[in-house]
């Protein structure tokens, strides 16, 4: 399994689709930089958290780093996984592989670390370069609490990531044509990320519980509210009152690290279980698929 | 040919959905031998391989490869047979040695091994000049050649070869065929399945014609051509300017000669050896205008066509 996750990773890293992904990051990042540079001074430094303003702090047109990590994710995610099957079998890769003397879910596995130790890399990559720069920036170095909610939230965008990258590989799985594996993809992500929560969603829901509660069953809400806790502490409701009106009344009490980590478990175990679902589905339908070329 | 029997399927089956692809399928193949799969499309040659390989489960009957079950014992199965799909591929970006080496690694072959193997090869399949030029610039011929080094790294006791000359030209057909033809001097048994006879045939020891999924009809080439030409294995076709009775008794009291038969202008001469020289010379005797003889040698080609009207 060590041999294709190295040739995966060694893949990933020489291709044009990564390197225009990590062109597509960093510009994230700086564009990140320059909304907190221009919006931080705007927020009041009396809330503490200085340095997870950073990331949270939008600029005068320019969203804030986190919105832009959440616009990206996704997309990297499904770029890493959308063709992981169905282009080795269109290449006619796939059976000159498996007739070596490895097991077939090595195959899969693989390609599966890969694609997250690719993600993990570039996430990380880009917390660092605004953390580092930032720090030169505002000048106020992290406290311990800023630090682990920083890596607390580098996790759940690794199993953001993570998820999207599962479902397209379910679908490189599903479906012989790569065009049709990214197209459904990025369908699902559109759906979800966009038509679920700002029109369905609201056309439909009565009241605030069936609101919220089919707002969560979009992964793009999932990932929202648990990076507005992890990374806005003073936002209790996770959620329901992160509209900018109803925070400036709330009294500065921001939660502590344990109760953030409390109110996201559910998020975060949520996305892990749509994560395995996704990656258990196209591991059975791999197992159990035919090879054959035609 | 008579060496141990290394491959063979018992009563092998595979069905897709309700169709039968493979039908109770017995098969022999001995070691060091060149074995021919012939068939139409269709006939199930690609599954009946990629049921030897463990690539796919038999819906019954069972398989046997150097004494292992593909079904039970894939890994095994594959550590030491060697397989060329039908539409090999290979990583693009990567070179011809680069992708030979991800394949050696994953079979555990050391590095400095692996790359003393490749060499000789890439040198052997005769593309040893272009081993560090990304596979994505090669000719099909040249993907070709190097998809049988792929089969060949490990070693293998069986290499299993999937339509190797499809879509070839001509030059290139024949470059494979002569490097298939060596294959069982390096100690290999070569399973190859083809729908192009006359290459089959220049290389194959004994075939097995497959039809819908059965064995039509499965021997050693020379047991075949014996077989389907009952009586003799030249047939000779003398064409004169006026046929008549007297001629079929001149041709006739040739020694060596079976049988005659008139048909039209045409005479059909059923010999035991090339009697051409013998027979021109009676029919220019007897003072009939000789316009031009053929002779027939029974190919693999008839051999399936014959069996494939009755199949």
């Amino acid at each position: 399994m060590a041999t294709i996750f190295r040739k995966e990773l060694a893949d990933y890293f020489t291709s044009i689709r990564i390197f225009i992904l990590f062109l597509l990051v960093f510009g994230a990042s700086a564009a990140g930089l320059f909304a907190s540079f221009q919006g931080i001074r705007g927020t009041g430094t009396e809330t503490g958290f200085v340095f997870l303003k950073l990331f949270t702090t939008s600029g005068e047109v320019i969203p804030s780093l986190t919105t832009f990590i959440a616009l990206f994710v996704p997309l990297i995610g499904i770029a890493l996984g959308f063709d992981a099957i169905n282009s080795e079998r269109a290449s006619g890769t796939l059976s000159r592989i498996l007739s070596q003397p490895i097991y077939r879910d090595n195959v899969i596995n693989a390609k599966f670390l890969a694609g997250i130790a690719t993600l993990s890399i570039m996430i990380l990559a880009t917390i660092l370069i605004v953390s580092g720069y930032g720090l030169r920036m505002i000048g106020v170095a992290p406290n311990a609490e800023e630090i682990i909610r920083l890596f607390l939230y580098l996790v759940l965008t690794i199993i953001y990531g993570a998820f999207w990258m599962g479902l397209a590989i379910l679908f490189s799985v599903l479906f012989r044509k790569i065009a049709t594996s990214l197209l459904s993809s990025i369908a699902l992500w559109l759906f979800f990320g966009f038509f679920w929560v700002s029109l369905i969603v609201p056309a439909i829901a009565r009241t605030t519980e069936v609101y919220l509660m089919l707002q969560r069953l979009s992964p793009h809400t999932l990932f929202g509210e648990a990076t507005g806790v992890l990374l806005h502490p003073i936002s209790r409701g996770a959620g329901l009152l992160t509209a900018g009106e109803e925070i400036s009344y709330m009294l500065f009490n921001p939660l502590s690290l344990g109760q953030s980590i409390l109110l996201v478990w559910p998020h975060i175990t949520g996305l892990i279980g749509i994560t395995a679902i996704c990656f258990a589905t196209s591991y059975v339908l791999f197992m159990k698929q035919e090879i054959r070329a035609t | 040919m008579a060496g141990k029997i290394v491959v063979e399927t018992k009563e092998l089956t595979k069905r897709y959905d309700d169709v039968i692809v493979v039908d109770h399928l017995n098969l022999h193949i001995r070691e060091k031998e060149i074995f021919g799969l012939l068939g139409p499309n269709g006939a199930g040659k690609t599954t009946t391989i990629l049921m030897l390989l463990g690539l796919t489960e038999p819906a019954s009957g069972s398989a046997q490869v150097y004494g292992y079950n593909p079904t039970r014992e894939p890994l095994k199965v594959k550590r030491l047979a060697g397989y060329l799909p039908e539409k090999v591929g290979f990583y693009e970006n990567l070179t011809a040695r680069e992708n030979l080496m991800f394949i050696a690694e994953l079979n555990g072959i050391s590095y400095a091994e692996a790359n003393r193997k490749i060499d000789e090869l890439l040198e052997m399949v005769g593309i040893g000049e272009v081993a560090n030029l990304a596979v994505g610039k090669f000719s099909r011929g040249m993907k070709q050649r190097l998809g049988i080094a792929d089969a060949l790294i490990k070693s293998p006791k069986v290499v299993f070869l999937d339509e190797p000359t499809a879509g070839l030209d001509p030059e290139g057909i024949n470059q494979i065929i002569n490097l298939i033809a060596n294959l069982p001097k390096m100690g290999a048994t070569v399973v190859l399945s083809s729908h192009q006879l006359y290459q089959v045939q220049q290389v194959c020891h004994s075939i097995g014609i497959l039809s819908k999924g059965k064995t039509v009809v499965e021997g050693s080439l020379d047991q075949l051509r014996r077989e389907a030409l009952a009586g003799g294995n030249y047939r000779i076709e003398v064409e004169t300017a006026q046929p008549n009775p007297k001629l079929i008794d001149i041709v006739n009291k040739v020694p060596g000669v079976r049988k005659v038969e008139a048909k039209g202008n045409l005479l059909l001469v059923n010999a035991d050896s090339d009697l051409r020289a013998e027979i021109a010379k009676v029919i220019v005797q007897s003072d009939t205008p000789l316009i031009q003889m053929k002779i027939q040698e029974f190919s693999l080609d008839d051999i399936y066509m014959k069996y494939f009207h009755e199949g």
